[in-house]
């Protein structure tokens, strides 16, 4: 019991849980992105990869940080424009679409990668994203650690919830993305285009997914992996649910799982003796699935989340 | 204004045509990634084709890959069919996969006529369990069926290593975290001599044909295509859909247990934890190919086979990539995608015919 | 009024595939009239009024349209924006409403720039208040629409298009969803708005308020306007006449002594997601030879009382009789081999399997039956011979037995399923809703076929929101409100009209199913 309490104590388990939570953030932000218009999209798995390795290419390919921050987004943005396309206008299932684009996207990276770099041993490393180094702020007690000390990628996850949630709640567009995702009849009835605000969504929404790839390659490691998505995708989409489409909540849910995993990891070496490691590297998923119980049956799903819409044909 | 107007009836022909073609077009695409690899795409084509139909042994290697894959393409398109996503596939085949071991490699000793059905019936049954779960989870507490499977596939793989690291690890392995080989009596017969391809193929293939019976023939299959097709009329019309959903997560999950039962004891003889190359996910593509028809399950399982054992052996001899073959995979599940839309859909330049004049 | 034109259709035409929706239709409408667009279902009301409003594009004619100086301009068709902005608005039967927005959200939605980054809602709040003084259409502005009432929510889609300044107010069966005193208070708002120079079609298939209202008629049939008339000159006949182009068969109830209970319900309760869709404490007795009509505004305990009664919704408390024995588990299995024949409200959601096949979808009840299956196979023949004899005996016209179930129209669909139900000769039916969108010749088809059933010794249960449509073919009305059920002991379409508000409360709980009838 003391040693959990003294992980919980330490400023480097905080810290951490903040690192794990990052990409889990950008993702479930842009899935909630989606759907909040309407639109599942499971291409988020893929759409991770995508952004991992893009990300790290670009960077590698000597474009820098920021150019492969930007890579990224574009780069979830095609496929992100790709599964709007089919989902959309055409109104194909969103399931199978989704699972579609993640095949896709994941082949497609690995090809990429793999035929860029056909014989390493070893994957190459790039220079990554530093911690910050805030005069006086990075030096404070416990915060400094905590928040000061995290790479700005972390904090432009922070500031996308805060974007995210503007938008959403205090512009005109994103009272629109609201309507669409309810009932697009009214937003039509209004003169706005169904499809427009759909699409939209759905790109600006893949654009933040491929972002929380791209932490994964340029902050939290220095290069790409093959599996190294490794089902954060999914957990976004649970994650999702959980926060029942607020983005305040996400990034509630998003932290509680980084803490939780940041907690796994510490007590495997505490008592790795008694239980085995899978019991904690399996947690993390399990932890989805309750919290996605927990949560199901009172979610507020959006009410016309699934539903393709047509134009002319009310 | 261009109108999306629905089809009044699609034609038989346009049902058949339309996986074919998209087959097609998925195969062309490949050779974008072919030239971007820098290979000739011609010779490039020509190997695989080579690969797959250069002879026996190619055919054979073609129609092993295509047994697990008819599986679990039947275990999606079943369950697809009730609108019940599994997309879990890969987690039941490896729960199948090590029943199969743990009964079969010296657990328990019998003669061949008993252990081989005791060795299905009990991997079957692992892979239904592990479609069960999700499956309740849905109807009772609304959970969403897709993100559950998912997660769990990944939570199966973590007890597989613990498995394969602990309880059935084999002692032999020298280390390696392998289980130990399912004993001659498990194994189930090969068909051709000095052939890989064994008689999973043919317990495939009466299974995709009793599907196709029961499907449209039972009064399973009719309660199955009712909630499927709209659940809310069915639960008015007196069918249990909860009763139904479950009874089709059984089968489905049973018969991607199969695969990974067929894999360990027809192919491998142990099991490691790279069992599947994907065969789970892959069974998806089958299935949509196929337009969810256990009979066609079986031809778009032949062809899937076909690209990943003719790509894997036109990569070997031209070192491009084989990650094509997956690429190739998930752009003919795409194409299938949008040729279902033209399926159902026309596009006009006049205005739509569903619109209700009233 | 003035004799100011502010729109006129020109020769509009509208083809569905083979169907002729609308046929070269004219119209014309002046400043400050009110026009009723009457016309069977089908006749192609909607259509026009969707032509007008840009969601369909016509296949010939034109619209023109008086802008701001009174000058009549052509309409760009095909673009609700474009029709918006020349000041048309359209108030749909189905609303366009964001439920999880307020009523603030959904009048402004559309009306600012989406790339603002910031709202300014205090002009607009303001606006919308004046408007509400002005016309007496008050909501609360704040409120999710989602927990508003339905009168509300149509307040609400008024209230959006008068947000646009529109000059012309298109409304769809407007009172479709209200009570007699809500639809009477709704025509004195547009009345107001009229005198201050709106102009307003409204599409109704109600004979009654379209002579109380409107100022002159035009009638659609078959897609062709088939006359216009002022609305002094007219009476119920003559209209009626000009919209079946007929005089429609009177449907004849002939009186009946009531048989031995059926149905009985005592002190039941089903709880549902709100108390809009729950029963409370519901007490109720169906008799053989008799029809029970329950009249009330949608959402006040019918969707409640057809699930007990079709076996979807438990009963959380109570006790359900079936022809004198207790149901002991209230399911749909249950009440089918009881003998309820169930005829849903939503006969597209609840009523089919659109993607199956008709001789299916005419088993789908009975698939325990051995004459539809044995040892768990269908008997593919049989099944098909039953459908054959029943699309012949109930006239279900489309493209065969085995095509797809949802490729029969509406009628059809409806035909089908009262085939289904009655053939199994039921001792109780649930008919909810059994006319709503036909026309009126499959209408009173099913009003005579509910007749013979109750003729032939069923007792049967009549939810119909049309008021008409009770008093026409029910032996006893209870009226629904809140969840509560009271019999109406008149008659009288006032009176019914006030407990359907709710207007009227019991002093103390009243048995319904009266055993004096």
């Amino acid at each position: 019991m003391m040693d959990i309490l003294n992980i919980l104590m330490s400023e480097s388990f905080w810290a951490a849980s903040l690192r794990i939570a990052t990409p889990l953030i950008f993702g479930v932000l842009g899935a909630l992105l989606c759907e909040k218009s309407g639109v599942l999209n499971l291409g988020i798995e893929g759409i991770f990869v995508t952004g991992a390795m893009v990300g790290w290419m670009a960077v590698w390919l000597g474009l820098g940080l920021w150019g492969g921050v930007l890579a990224a987004a574009v780069a979830g943005a095609a496929f992100g424009l790709l599964h709007a396309i089919l989902t959309v206008p055409l109104g194909l299932s969103q399931h199978v679409s989704g699972l579609g684009v993640t095949l896709f996207a994941t082949s497609l990276s690995y090809f990429t990668y793999r035929t860029a770099l056909p014989t390493v041993s070893s994957p190459p490393k790039i220079e990554s994203f530093r911690a910050l180094d805030i005069p006086v702020l990075s030096d404070l007690p416990f915060l400094g650690p905590v928040l000061f000390q995290q790479t700005a990628f972390t904090w432009l996850a922070l500031l996308m919830v805060l974007l995210v949630w503007y938008v959403l709640n205090r512009t005109p567009l994103g009272v629109a993305i609201q309507a669409v995702g309810d009932n697009p009849d009214s937003v039509d009835a209004q003169g706005l285009s169904v499809y427009g605000l759909r699409i939209g969504a759905v790109v600006a929404g893949s654009a933040l997914m491929a972002l929380g790839g791209a932490f994964l390659t340029m902050s939290a490691f220095d290069s790409f992996f093959f599996g190294m998505v490794n089902g954060r995708g999914w957990i976004c989409i649970a994650l999702v649910i959980f926060a029942s489409w607020r983005p305040g909540k996400a990034l509630l849910g998003a932290l509680l799982f980084g803490a939780f995993d940041a907690l796994q990891v510490r007590l495997q070496t505490e008592v790795g003796a008694l239980v085995p490691s899978q019991v904690f590297i399996a947690a993390p998923y399990v932890l989805s699935i309750v919290a996605l119980v927990i949560a199901a049956r009172r979610a507020d799903y959006p009410r016309a989340l699934l539903t393709p819409w047509f134009k002319g044909q009310r | 204004m261009i109108r999306i107007e629905p089809r009044a009836a699609t034609s038989q022909a346009f049902k058949l045509g339309l996986p074919v073609l998209s087959a097609v077009i998925a195969l062309l695409a490949a050779a974008i990634p072919l030239a971007f690899a820098g290979a000739n795409i011609l010779t490039a084509y020509g190997e695989m084709v080579k690969g797959v139909f250069g002879s026996l042994f190619a055919v054979s290697e073609m129609l092993t890959r295509a047994t697990p894959l008819i599986f679990t393409g039947l275990a999606a398109a079943l369950a697809f069919r009730a609108r019940l996503w599994n997309i879990g596939a890969e987690g039941q085949l490896y729960l199948g996969a090590m029943a199969a071991v743990a009964i079969g490699a010296g657990a328990i000793e019998a003669p061949s006529y008993i252990l081989v059905p005791v060795i299905i019936v009990m991997g079957c049954a692992a892979g239904a369990a592990g479609m069960v779960v999700p499956t309740v989870l849905k109807t009772r507490f609304g959970a969403d069926e897709v993100v559950t499977t998912l997660l769990l596939n990944f939570i199966v793989l973590i007890f597989l290593q613990y498995m394969l690291e602990g309880p059935l690890k084999d002692p032999m392995g020298m280390g390696w975290p392998q289980s130990a080989p399912i004993l001659d009596e498990g194994t189930l017969p090969g068909l051709m001599t000095r052939m890989r391809v064994h008689s999973g193929l043919i317990i495939a293939l009466v299974a995709a044909a009793v599907a196709q019976v029961m499907l449209s023939r039972s009064v399973w299959g009719f309660k199955l295509r009712a909630v499927g097709e709209n659940a809310p009329a069915a639960r008015h019309a007196g069918i249990g859909v909860d009763r139904t959903l479950l009874s089709v997560a059984i089968v489905s999950g049973g018969l991607a247990g199969m695969a990974g039962v067929s894999e360990v004891a027809g192919l491998k003889g142990y099991l490691t934890a790279d069992l599947s190359p994907g065969f789970g996910y892959t069974g998806i593509v089958v299935a949509m190919l196929a337009g969810l028809s256990p009979v066609g399950v079986v031809v778009a399982a032949l062809f899937i086979a076909s690209v990943f054992v003719g790509a894997d052996s036109m990569s070997r001899s031209m070192g491009v990539s084989s990650y094509l073959a997956d690429l190739i995979v998930s752009m003919s599940l795409l194409c299938v995608l949008i040729g279902g839309f033209f399926a159902r859909y026309k596009i006009t330049r006049s205005a739509p015919t569903k619109g209700e004049a009233s | 009024m003035t004799d100011t034109k502010v729109l006129s259709l020109n020769g509009l035409s509208k083809r569905f595939g083979s169907v002729i929706a609308n046929d070269c239709v004219d119209l014309e409408l002046h400043k400050g009239e009110v026009l009723a667009l009457l016309g069977e279902n089908g006749a192609g009301k909607t259509t026009l009024m969707n032509m007008l409003f840009g969601h369909y594009m016509p296949d010939a004619g034109t619209v023109e349209v008086a802008d701001e100086a009174g000058q009549m301009q052509a309409l760009p068709l095909g673009h609700p924006q474009a029709a918006l902005a020349a000041g048309i608005g359209m108030v749909h039967q189905h609303f366009a409403l964001a439920e999880n927005l307020s009523a603030l959200n959904n009048i402004v939605l559309g009306s600012e720039r989406l790339s603002l980054l910031r709202r300014d809602l205090k002009a607009a709040r303001a606006k919308i208040e004046r408007i509400m003084q002005h016309t007496g259409l008050t909501v609360t502005l704040d409120t999710p629409v989602g927990r508003l009432s339905v009168g509300e929510r149509q307040r609400v889609e008024i209230l959006k298009a008068l947000y646009r300044d529109v000059r012309i107010l298109v409304l769809d069966e407007p009172t479709a969803v209200l009570t007699p005193q809500e639809a009477d208070t709704l025509f004195e708002n547009i009345g107001a708005m009229t005198r201050e120079g709106l102009s307003v079609i409204f599409i109704s298939h109600k004979l009654r308020e379209v002579l109380a209202f409107s100022q002159r008629i035009a009638v659609l049939r078959h897609g062709k306007k088939v006359g216009e008339i002022a609305t002094a000159e007219a009476d119920e006949r003559i209209i009626a006449r000009m919209m079946v182009g007929a005089d429609t068969p009177e449907t004849a109830r002939q009186e009946m002594t009531p048989g031995a209970p059926v149905l009985t319900l005592q002190d039941v309760s089903v709880t549902g997601r709100s108390k809009r869709d729950s029963l409370t404490g519901a007490n109720l007795t169906v008799h053989a030879h008799e029809i029970l009509g329950i009249a009330g505004v949608s959402g006040n305990g019918q969707s409640a009382l057809a699930g007990l009664i079709s076996g979807l919704n438990r009963p959380t408390s109570g006790r359900v009789t079936l022809a004198a024995e207790e149901v002991a588990q209230v399911t749909p299995t249950n009440m089918i081999k009881a003998g309820v024949g169930r005829i849903p409200e939503d006969r597209h959601h609840d009523g089919m399997v659109g993607a199956m096949s008709v001789a299916e979808n005419m088993v789908i009840e009975r698939l325990s039956d051995p004459e539809v299956q044995s040892a768990g196979f269908l008997k593919k023949d049989a099944i098909t011979a039953n459908a054959e004899k029943l699309t012949a005996d109930y006239d279900v016209r489309g493209p065969g037995v085995g095509a797809r179930a949802r490729l029969l129209s509406g009628g059809n669909i409806q035909k089908m399923i009262l085939a289904r139900v009655f053939e199994q000769s039921p001792k109780l039916i649930l008919a909810n809703q059994p006319t709503r969108g036909l026309d009126m010749l499959a209408a009173s088809e099913v009003a005579r076929r509910l007749l013979e059933a109750r003729a032939a010794g069923a007792g049967i249960v009549l939810i119909s929101e049309d008021l008409d449509e009770i008093l026409g073919l029910a032996d006893r009305v209870v009226v629904i409100h809140d969840g509560e059920m009271i019999e109406a002991e008149t008659r009288d379409r006032e009176a019914i009209g006030l407990m359907m508000a709710g207007e009227v409360t019991p002093h103390e709980p009243q048995q319904s199913g009266a055993e004096t009838q």
